[in-house]
């Protein structure tokens, strides 16, 4: 167990340090965000009524943003050699990697999301759903991301293509997390939706470290 | 037998969608073919020029 | 079966007289299909649109049916490290492709007139078989994206089988989030039940693409195993 505490502290102390762990992320968010009310027109109306949504769809794009890092620097220096040699295995450092990723890129966003749905005029009664939302399908996000980062260690093209890899994996939980913000907003059932996005980023958080593991080391091959 | 090829409104749409899947299916045969005859070839005992010294 | 061909030599033979087969058969259920297409009369509902039925289904039933046989071969060369189990996976990954754009592009052209949208956002199987085509476009990505071979196998098949576990559970939540919304009731195929009319054509066509899809399988695989011969070839020469 100490093994991986020590992994665990490695990846977040490296997240830090390389620019700023959460902020590039945030600001991509923020970014999005000012750029929306000028592509749909600036009708207040609109911008509420789509603002949760948005908030929703950009927080699962932001997670892309740190993933090429995630196994990249490690890859590149030699470590990612010595951890898979090492006594732990390889899986627990990609779970590792990802509880890192999930902590320090898309639980932040989480927690910036009800302020982005607040400035774009949605209904900041939705705070609790959407904090909830993003928490749990962001852990799904960091895990699914760390298999697309994994997959491609080594070739060229790697923040594009880590973003096709990944993209259609991010439909169900992209899915379930809309449908429970707008259940919640709508006063139907939102634990249903919220449960169905907790058991996918579950069984995500289980499975991907296999595959996470497996095209590590097919990349250090 | 009688055919029935008047398709009144729906023209566009109904022809389009065979014109459509005739030439994604077509292109999948073309290149299917074109690809084996390339490789095929490559891969004859005579196609490598090079000989060792 | 499979053990059977899994040797390279064993399934160049077979495959060569196996593919000219389907190819044939292919092509005379085709001529078939389309007569009993172009015989059935016009439907009550969709009038003359029911026609783009029989290339829209097969074409949807072939996109499924294709990741499926491009998932088993993923696995086989995963687990196997077979290097024809890998052709076989590489080969499928274009052909689905193809074959799930015409189904999306035809569903559209189907779907304009008869429900007068070009496409439903919410529907299950539309969004599947979106998901579905970006499955096959992830594939061919990654495997254009890696150079060595040895290391594009295994990647490419850790992809496919992910993109296969997720399948299910995309087509799930759509169904999930559609109970939400209580979206159009009468997107179904061809009505709720088919009369023979119109099933004979549709299931003659659907084996046309399936025997269509087989011979031009074996084809292609044919050629990667031809590519694979000249490039070890070129290696010799160049030694």
């Amino acid at each position: 167990m100490s093994g991986f505490s020590l992994i665990l502290r490695r990846e977040f102390a490296l997240a830090f340090a390389g620019g700023g762990g959460p902020l590039v992320a945030i600001g991509f968010f923020l970014a999005m965000t000012s750029l929306l009310p000028l592509a749909l027109g600036g009708s207040p109306e609109r911008l509420a009524g789509v603002a949760p949504g948005f908030a929703w769809l950009v927080l699962a794009l932001a997670a892309l943003i740190s993933l090429e890092r995630m196994f990249e620097r490690d890859y590149e220096d030699g470590s990612l050699d010595l951890i898979a040699l090492g006594p732990a295995p390889l899986e627990m450092a990609a779970f590792a990697k990802a509880l890192a990723q999930w902590a320090t890129t898309t639980a932040p966003l989480a927690l910036v999301a009800p302020f982005v749905v607040a400035a774009l005029g949605g209904k900041t009664a939705l705070w609790p759903i959407i904090t909830a939302a993003g928490l749990t399908g962001g852990l799904a996000f960091a895990f699914l991301g760390g298999i697309g980062a994994a997959l491609s260690l080594g070739s060229r093209r790697g923040g594009i293509l880590i973003a096709v890899i990944v993209l259609p994996l991010f439909t169900p939980p992209v899915i379930f997390g809309a449908g429970a913000i707008e259940a919640f907003g709508a006063g139907l059932d939102w634990k249903t939706p919220l449960l169905f996005l907790a058991a996918y980023a579950l069984a995500a958080a289980a499975l991907s470290p296999f595959a996470m593991a497996a095209a590590a080391r097919n990349a250090l091959s | 037998m009688s055919f029935d090829f008047d398709a009144g409104k729906y023209a566009p749409y109904v022809w389009g969608a065979y014109a459509v899947s005739a030439l994604i299916l077509g292109g999948l045969v073309a290149d299917t073919l074109a690809r084996a005859r390339r490789w095929r070839r490559a891969a004859r005992p005579d196609a490598s020029t090079e000989t060792a010294p | 079966m499979i053990p059977a061909l899994a040797n390279p030599d064993r399934f160049m033979a077979f495959s060569r007289w196996a593919a000219p087969l389907l190819g044939a058969l292919a092509v005379l259920l085709l001529a078939a299909g389309l007569v009993l297409d172009f015989t059935a009369p016009p439907d009550d509902r969709q009038g003359y649109a029911v026609h783009i039925m029989f290339i829209h289904v097969p074409a949807a039933w072939m996109s499924l049916f294709v990741y499926a046989c491009l998932g088993g071969a993923s696995f086989f060369s995963l687990v196997f490290r077979h290097a024809l189990a890998r052709a076989a996976a590489r080969a499928a990954a274009p052909l689905g492709a193809g074959v799930t754009a015409a189904a999306l592009i035809t569903g559209s052209l189907w779907g304009k007139p008869t429900w007068g949208a070009w496409w439903v956002w919410g529907d299950p199987r539309l969004t599947s078989v979106l998901v579905l085509f970006l499955l096959y476009t992830a594939y061919m990505a990654l495997d254009a994206a890696i150079e060595d071979e040895a290391r594009a196998a295994p990647a490419t098949a850790i992809l496919a089988l992910v993109g296969l576990i997720n399948l299910p559970i995309v087509h799930y939540s759509v169904v999930w989030w559609r109970s939400l919304h209580q979206g159009p009731s009468v997107l179904r195929a061809g009505g709720p039940s088919l009369p023979p009319v119109y099933l004979t054509p549709l299931l003659i066509m659907g084996l046309a693409y399936l025997t269509g899809f087989g011979a031009l399988w074996l084809v292609r695989i044919r050629g990667e195993v031809w590519r694979r011969r000249a490039a070890v070839m070129a290696m010799r020469a160049a030694a």
